[in-house]
């Protein structure tokens, strides 16, 4: 698999304040990419310098393996998060406007906005103005605008604040359709659930600095402590509470179940397997519950930022 | 790829259609006109109304010498008191009564004479009562002297100044203020035209930055293209409007008099007037040939050239700094502070050019004015009608042309950092900055 996106040391400074300080990152073509950090880390400074609208002060974009040029715009379909629409110009016209800017021709892009329209049932907003809508329904024809021209890259900047969550879903499944049909997706948000349901590869950029890359599960596998959930049926839960503290290092863990077995997460070290915790396990009683914990994209997000 | 055209064209339509827009173009002829008419109407009352004033002569030297006119009437009182004089006046609600008292020494006589009225009188009729009896009084005393009155009147000689330049190209003082009127007009035209569209611009770059379309838009151009689609778009919509304008106040000027019965000539102001009486001296009333002879002796190409140079230019220069300040700012509230800088130096240039030029279109204040690249659109237009040496117009609009590059580049560079800056209104010296990023 290919990039479609390379960043090699990309560093801006406003003044004495650095924006982003030799960040790289490596899209793969077909991608949904995950671009994480904390408000102010630099995520929109990155994302407006793939754009082309802030030039960096050193390093350099490859998109295609070509260094970034004028015409590359059109391969690019970026929804901001600051984003809206003139408000008295009417719907079609001003997407018709917009996809031109995009060097799209006027006819081809009427028929593809109609396409879209019928698909999202929104045919009959053709020549209301922007103010005559919802917030919702003007989120719906940004989105459509961004991805009209059928760009190779896609940027979205926390494409889901504004909907509700069946227009949320909606979106969700023309992101995934777009993936599908060979598109690469940048994806920058706060919402956690939708990065592990959709990102296949993240980054993480904290104080203007990257300080995690790569794909969600090798993430997660790194991040994983070989730890597990237990829930255990037992005469008496005391007693094996200190046989097992004895053997492994517990500690008490919270999930909910139906019965009040012994909750509880058990730490192996790198020489013990879960077999052999699973085995000791059934000796001691009952066994309801056993999983591995897998850190969230939230666990891993929130540790990070800590640590760093 | 470009996209001026593109934008140029949305710009262009946006402004177009707006409904306030359209009302404005339509109504504001109307409403120009009509007060023009209104002004004209009740001017036309005022001099309908016939003022009588009363007189009494008690030293009978002047009272054969008013003579009536269409607004005024003079009714004289013979054998009364002046108390009774004065209520009779009140009574027939006479404007005014003109006292004047009996001394034999003209020198005492002068010195006593007296209106009584019931408001203030206007100070036109004043001059006109004081310019009749002084010259009466003034022939009664040449008179006395035995000087001989004919002698005076047949040694009189007027003097025409014939003006010619060094070209041999003959100049009049029709010519003279027809260069002014010309001057004049295109410099506000300027002016006005900043103004006006120089504050559409503002807004409309304001209004992306809040409507936050911005950042979807310059993902797709330069911000410099953006700008300047803005500018040009804006500017044509202003001619588009100037020109509906024109069309229409000429149309009204001309039929809504013809429908309304208002006779326009009857509506001038005194200093018309007076400007008129100047320029007409001896020889009877100026003729429309006088002025189209004036227009022709003007540099026309030069003028018609310049115009669009100076014009374009100076434009350019002042929208390009009023779309940098709408980049900075969220709001028209915070314009304010920036807004100074931008008027002072309009306003300068419409005060040199409306006196100083007009006074000495060639002097040292006018020439360097009319170099500096803030004032110089508005000097400059005003001054070429009085034939500017085309050396001077060159170097002229060359440091204009040299001036609004930079004010462009400068614009530019804040319009890119600030379209996407929100929240806080910036300081000069943040906006020093912004040109660092």
């Amino acid at each position: 698999m290919s990039n479609l996106l390379e960043t090699h040391s990309v560093s801006k400074k406003f003044g004495d304040f650095t924006a982003l300080n030799n960040a790289s990152i490596t899209v793969p073509e077909g991608s949904i990419f995950g671009l994480l950090g904390p408000n102010g880390a630099g995520k929109t400074t990155l994302i407006r310098i793939i754009n082309q609208i802030t030039m960096p002060d050193t390093g350099h974009v490859l998109l295609d393996g070509q260094p970034l040029q004028p015409h590359h715009i059109k391969d690019i379909g970026y929804l901001p998060e600051e984003r809206g629409l003139y408000k008295s110009m009417k719907v079609g016209e001003q997407a018709l406007y917009l996809a031109q800017l995009k060097g799209m021709q006027k006819a081809e892009a009427k028929k593809r906005l109609l396409q879209w329209f019928e698909r999202l049932e929104i045919g009959d907003w053709w020549n209301k103005k922007i103010q005559e809508l919802s917030k919702g329904m003007a989120q719906k024809i940004q989105f459509v605008v961004t991805v009209l021209h059928e760009p190779k890259l896609l940027i979205f900047d926390e494409p889901f604040s504004g909907f509700d969550p069946i227009n949320a879903n909606i979106i969700k499944d023309e992101i995934l359709r777009l993936k599908n049909e060979g598109a690469t997706v940048i994806f920058s948000t706060h919402r956690m659930e939708s990065v592990e349901e959709l990102c296949d590869h993240i980054a993480l950029i904290n104080k203007s600095n990257k300080i995690l890359e790569g794909k969600l599960t090798d993430i997660k596998r790194q991040y994983k402590t070989n730890t597990y959930e237990v829930g255990l049926n037992a005469n008496n839960h005391n007693i094996v509470e200190q046989a097992l503290a004895d053997k492994f290092s517990i500690s008490k863990a919270h999930f909910k179940t139906i019965g009040d077995e012994l909750k509880l997460n058990i730490k192996l070290s790198k020489e013990e397997s879960a077999n052999n915790l699973l085995q000791y396990l059934t000796t001691q009683g009952q066994v309801s519950h056993f999983v591995e914990l897998i850190p969230s994209a939230n666990d891993i997000f929130i540790q990070t930022i800590k640590n760093n | 790829m470009n996209h001026l055209p593109l934008i140029i064209k949305r710009e262009y339509f946006t402004k177009v259609r707006n409904k306030s827009f359209i009302i404005m173009t339509f109504l504001s002829p109307l409403i120009m006109i009509g007060l023009v008419l209104l002004v004209a109407y009740l001017s036309q009352i005022n001099n309908n109304d016939v003022k009588t004033i009363s007189i009494l002569d008690e030293s009978g030297l002047v009272k054969g010498f008013f003579e009536d006119s269409e607004t005024k009437k003079y009714h004289i009182l013979d054998n009364v008191t002046l108390e009774n004089a004065k209520t009779i006046s009140a009574e027939k609600e006479y404007y005014g009564l003109l006292h004047i008292e009996q001394f034999s020494d003209l020198e005492s006589l002068s010195k006593h004479i007296s209106f009584y009225s019931e408001e203030s009188p206007s100070q036109s009729l004043i001059s006109s009562l004081e310019s009749t009896i002084a010259k009466e009084l003034t022939n009664i005393k040449m008179k006395r002297d035995n000087i001989d009155l004919q002698k005076i009147e047949n040694s009189k000689i007027t003097v025409t100044v014939n003006q010619e330049n060094f070209n041999g190209e003959k100049t009049s003082k029709v010519d003279g203020y027809t260069k002014i009127a010309i001057g004049v007009a295109t410099g506000y035209l300027l002016f006005m035209f900043i103004i006006i569209y120089g504050n559409m611009i503002m807004r409309s770059v304001i209004e992306e930055k809040t409507s936050r379309i911005i950042e979807v838009i310059i993902s797709s151009v330069k911000p410099v293209q953006l700008m300047l689609g803005k500018i040009i778009g804006t500017s044509l919509a202003g001619v588009t409007q100037f020109t509906i304008w024109v069309i229409v106040g000429g149309a009204l000027m001309f039929i809504l008099p013809l429908v309304l019965g208002i006779d326009m000539s009857q509506m001038q102001t005194p200093q018309q007037q007076m400007v008129e009486q100047a320029m007409a001296g001896q020889n009877g009333s100026i003729e429309v040939q006088d002025i189209l002879l004036a227009i022709q002796s003007l540099p026309l190409v030069n003028l018609i050239i310049a115009f669009l140079l100076f014009f374009i230019s100076g434009y350019l220069l002042y929208s390009s700094l009023y779309a940098a300040i709408g980049a900075a700012v969220d709001n028209e509230t915070d314009t304010q502070q920036f807004m100074m800088p931008i008027i002072m130096p309009l306003i300068l240039a419409v005060y040199v050019g409306g006196f100083t030029v007009i006074e000495d279109p060639h002097g040292t204040v006018s020439t360097i004015f009319s170099f500096i690249p803030f004032t110089s659109p508005v000097v400059m237009l005003m001054r070429i009608p009085f034939g500017v040496p085309i050396w001077q117009q060159i170097v002229s609009l060359l440091i204009l042309i040299g001036t609004f590059t930079f004010t462009v580049w400068f614009a530019a560079k804040i319009y890119r950092v600030g379209i996407l800056m929100y929240g806080k209104k910036p300081s000069y010296k943040e906006l020093i900055k912004w040109i660092k990023y």
